[in-house]
Formats: structure tokens, C-alpha cells, sequence
């Protein structure tokens, strides 16, 4: 193989002129960040709803709930990328869709991106939390019934702290794999960790230290999210029930 | 006027009937044991009383409040009435006295403070004080048990219902629950126990409901289900649990 190599190219000038590759791969990590953040608030925060839902004694929110799931997780990530950018404003009234088309740059392609992640990730994180509540026993919310709790405070207060702390194995993988999609974005424009080294490869045809620099980065990134979500496991383990062997007590 | 009156009540299960046309009365102060072969239909009949689980047909009052009439406001009555599960079901996230102090504070309206101190006195009463910052997972089966019941008697219950209180217990904590039923009992609490524990029925119950099939076959004071039960089936029952 015929390859120069070249590490001293991540300080040199990228492509805006104004960056060092370095520099540019870490914006572009800035956007992976910040879309798998905000997208994954939209997902915790609906997939939680969703999730509810599902267990609800109420048959029409169980099937609602059922159809945004089969909806959000039957069609593939990057169809649902595109529909929010490119369908989704041809169908709105003229003056939305030209106002969302005629949105700057990062945004016009950062809004859709954020949507379609965080709508398509609530579908996976309601299956954890529906499944997390459906492995707590019957008895649990019978008991929260039986002292009087109404169905919200019965989530609250007895359901969710406990199926929360189910699923957060499961949620940790949810976490990783939304800061992975969010390299699909760059199909619709974002120039988030992926696109960056695209464009570092395009310009420089140094296409080894580019894709190095990305997997690194993706690698070290993911290893920091489940250190976090490993701590988060520990600081709420509950003593005698499930957790690291080393807070338990006598339990079963 | 009866604590709980249950009056020909049925439920079914879609098309399998679980109860059938069951009825009785619990007068204030009385201690009843409800028991049968697996399957009777005992728990539910008990469930039904709080509206755990709804049924289709006939009516329950429970201190004069319809339990099947939609206008009850069902989380308040509930509240008044005491129920100790046969898996304890205290919440495993909190502690013993967060436990004990969630259905006070949250249904009740009562203050941490006041709710902690009625917590906590009835955590003494069960003997299990010093465990009042553990959680449910560090003690064992009776102690959870005893807490589900201190638990249940900080809300001020008019009645208790008992569902299998000793089923999941190993057989050396059974007694130590027992004992803080018969405690209740000889206080005059109202309670509604299912239990195969004849040694307790024979104790403290008023009378024994024998149930089998979804029906109650027999209702009869102590002395006369222990003495000459006239089913058949409460007799073999009996010869069966008896002996052994």
C-alpha cells in the first residue's frame, strides 16, 4: 500500500480557513453532543410518557401508545432524517415550510436532526420503560393503590423510581447508540463528528488519520457515557435490592 | 350497621366466574378468617372489599360508602382501609420510615413530621424500631411483614384486610407476625384475614368463612366451623389441614 502518512495534518488549516482539522473535528463533536443531548432529552422525556401510557389501565392510551411505536421504530433512521427534512416542509402551509427552508445553516439541518433522533429514540426508550414497569410485581402498584394513591402518584412515587432503576442498563445502551445516529445526520448536513472528518478526508486525502481521529474520539466519548451511566447505577442502587454486590445487605 | 357488608356479589374473569353470589356482613370489632383450597376464590373476595379488584355484579359497603358506585371516591376510601399483602410489597427504593410515611403524607395530607412520629410509634409496635433507616431488602420476611403492617396502621384504618399475611414466610417468622395480628385483634381492630393458619383462626376469629369454588360454603362462628362444619367439603377439608 501506497500511503503517505501525515499526523501533523490535524494542525494544519482545514477547509473553513480559519480551523485546525484538530479543531474542526472537535466542533464537529460539539454537534454530535449537543444533538444526542437535546434529542435525548426529547426521548426520555416522551419515551417516559409513551412508556406510561402503555401500562395504563386506559385502552385507548395503551394503543396510541402502541401505534407511535410501530410507527417511530418500523422505519428505518435515515427515511425518518429525510422526511423531517426534506418532506416535512413541502407539507406544512407555505409560510412555515419556507420559514424552516430558509433557516441558517446549522439550524435548518440541527432542528430536523434533533427531532427525527429524539422522536425515533422515545419509541426505543418507551419499550424500556413500559418493559421495566411490567417487571415490578402486580403487587407493587396493588399496594400503592391500597394505601390510597391516586394512578399519577402511584407512577411516581412507587412505579417509576423502581423501573427506572430496572432499566438503566438498557437505558445506558439506548444512550450510546443515540450518540452513534447522530452520525446520520450528516446525510441531511449537520456537520457533526462523522461530517467533519468526511470533509477532512475530502480535502486532505489523509483518510486514515481522519477516520482515526473519528473512531477515537466515538470510542472515548462512549467509554466516558457508560462510566456515567455506570456511577449513576451505583448512586442509586437500592441497599438489599439490586446494584453492585457491594451496597447490598441480607435481601433475596 | 355492618363495617363491610358484601351482598351477593359475583365477578368473573371473561367467561371463567370466580365468585359466585357471595355474601356476609363484618360487624365492627370482629376478626374473621376467610379460608379454602387454592383456587376458592378467598383472596379475591378480600380484594374486592377495597375495590383492588372490580366485580360485576352485587353491592359492598364498606362503613356505609358504596365501593361500587362510581361517584365513591375510591383512593379515599381505600385509604381508611388497612392491607397487608401476602409478598409485603413495601416500596424496595425506600426506607423503612420513608415507607411508612408515603401514604400518610401524600394521601392523608399529613406533615412529614406528624406523619414520621405516627410512623414510627407503630414501628415500635412491631418491635422493629431500630430498622427504621434500612431498606425493605436488608430485613427479613417477617420484619417486612411486620412493616407492611405498621405501615398499613399509620394510615388510622377502620378495618384491615389480611391477604395470606404468613404464606411466603419461612416457617420460623411466622409466629412473629401472627402475634402482632393477635395483638390487633384482642384491641378490637376490624380484620378480614385470609390464612390457612387454624392455630390463629382458633385464637382471635369471631367466626371462619369457608370458601370453595368461588362460593362461601360455610359462615359459622369458631366453635361451630372448628366443632361440626357441615359441608362435607369444610370437613375435608379441615381433616386435611388439621392432620399434620
Amino acid at each position: 500500500m501506497n500511503y503517505n502518512w501525515n499526523w501533523k495534518i490535524f494542525f494544519e488549516t482545514s477547509a473553513d480557513g480559519r480551523h485546525t482539522w484538530l479543531t474542526t473535528l472537535f466542533i464537529g463533536l460539539g454537534w454530535t453532543l449537543t444533538t444526542a443531548l437535546c434529542a435525548g432529552i426529547i426521548a426520555f422525556l416522551l419515551g417516559s410518557a409513551l412508556g406510561v401510557m402503555r401500562t395504563t389501565p386506559h385502552k385507548w392510551a395503551v394503543k396510541l401508545g402502541n401505534a407511535y411505536v410501530e410507527f417511530f421504530r418500523n422505519i428505518p433512521l435515515l427515511v425518518q432524517l429525510f422526511l423531517w427534512y426534506f418532506v416535512l416542509p413541502e407539507l406544512l402551509p407555505n409560510a412555515i415550510g419556507g420559514w424552516i427552508k430558509s433557516m441558517t445553516p446549522p439550524w435548518a439541518s440541527f432542528v430536523p436532526a434533533v427531532i427525527g433522533l429524539g422522536l425515533f429514540t422515545a419509541a426505543r426508550v418507551s419499550e424500556q420503560v413500559r418493559a421495566g414497569i411490567q417487571a415490578l410485581s402486580r403487587g407493587q402498584g396493588q399496594a400503592g393503590t391500597a394505601l390510597g394513591l391516586t394512578l399519577s402518584q402511584r407512577y411516581r412515587f412507587v412505579l417509576l423510581p423502581m423501573a427506572y432503576r430496572i432499566i438503566l442498563p438498557p437505558l445506558t445502551s439506548e444512550t450510546m447508540n443515540l450518540i452513534k445516529n447522530t452520525s446520520v445526520a450528516l446525510t441531511i448536513g449537520l456537520f457533526e463528528l462523522t461530517a467533519a472528518a468526511r470533509s477532512m478526508q475530502e480535502f486532505t486525502f489523509q483518510v486514515f488519520e481522519a477516520f482515526t481521529a473519528a473512531t477515537v474520539i466515538y470510542i472515548l466519548v462512549n467509554l466516558i457515557t457508560v462510566n456515567l451511566m455506570r456511577w449513576i447505577e451505583r448512586s442509586v442502587a437500592v441497599p438489599g435490592f439490586i446494584g453492585p454486590p457491594d451496597v447490598g445487605g441480607g435481601g433475596h | 350497621m355492618p363495617m363491610i357488608e358484601i351482598k351477593d356479589v359475583s365477578k368473573w374473569y371473561g367467561s371463567f366466574q370466580v365468585l359466585t353470589n357471595c355474601t356476609t356482613n363484618v360487624e365492627k370489632g370482629e376478626v374473621i378468617v376467610v379460608c379454602g383450597p387454592s383456587g376458592s376464590g378467598k383472596s379475591t373476595l378480600i380484594k374486592v372489599v377495597n375495590a383492588l379488584e372490580p366485580f360485576q355484579e352485587g353491592n359492598i359497603v364498606v362503613d356505609g360508602i358504596k365501593v361500587n358506585d362510581p361517584k365513591t371516591n375510591l383512593p379515599k376510601l381505600r385509604a381508611r382501609v388497612g392491607m397487608v399483602f401476602q409478598h409485603f410489597e413495601l416500596f424496595p427504593h425506600l426506607t423503612i420510615t420513608q415507607n411508612l410515611t408515603l401514604g400518610q403524607i401524600k394521601v392523608l395530607g399529613r406533615t412529614p413530621e406528624e406523619a414520621k412520629t405516627r410512623g414510627l410509634k407503630y414501628l415500635n409496635r412491631v418491635g422493629l424500631i431500630e430498622q427504621k433507616d434500612k431498606f425493605p431488602g436488608q430485613l427479613s420476611g417477617g420484619q417486612q411483614q411486620r412493616v407492611a403492617i405498621a405501615r398499613a396502621l399509620s394510615m388510622d384504618p377502620i378495618c384491615m384486610l389480611f391477604d395470606e399475611p404468613t404464606s411466603a414466610l419461612d416457617p420460623e417468622m411466622i409466629n412473629e407476625v401472627l402475634d402482632v395480628m393477635v395483638g390487633l385483634a384482642k384491641e378490637g381492630m376490624t380484620m378480614m384475614v385470609v390464612t390457612h393458619e387454624m392455630g390463629f383462626a382458633n385464637k382471635v376469629a369471631n367466626r371462619v368463612i369457608f370458601m370453595d369454588r368461588g362460593q362461601i360454603v360455610e359462615d359459622a362462628t369458631k366453635a361451630d366451623f372448628f366443632g361440626k362444619p357441615r359441608s362435607e367439603r369444610a370437613q375435608q377439608f379441615l381433616a386435611k389441614i388439621l392432620h399434620h
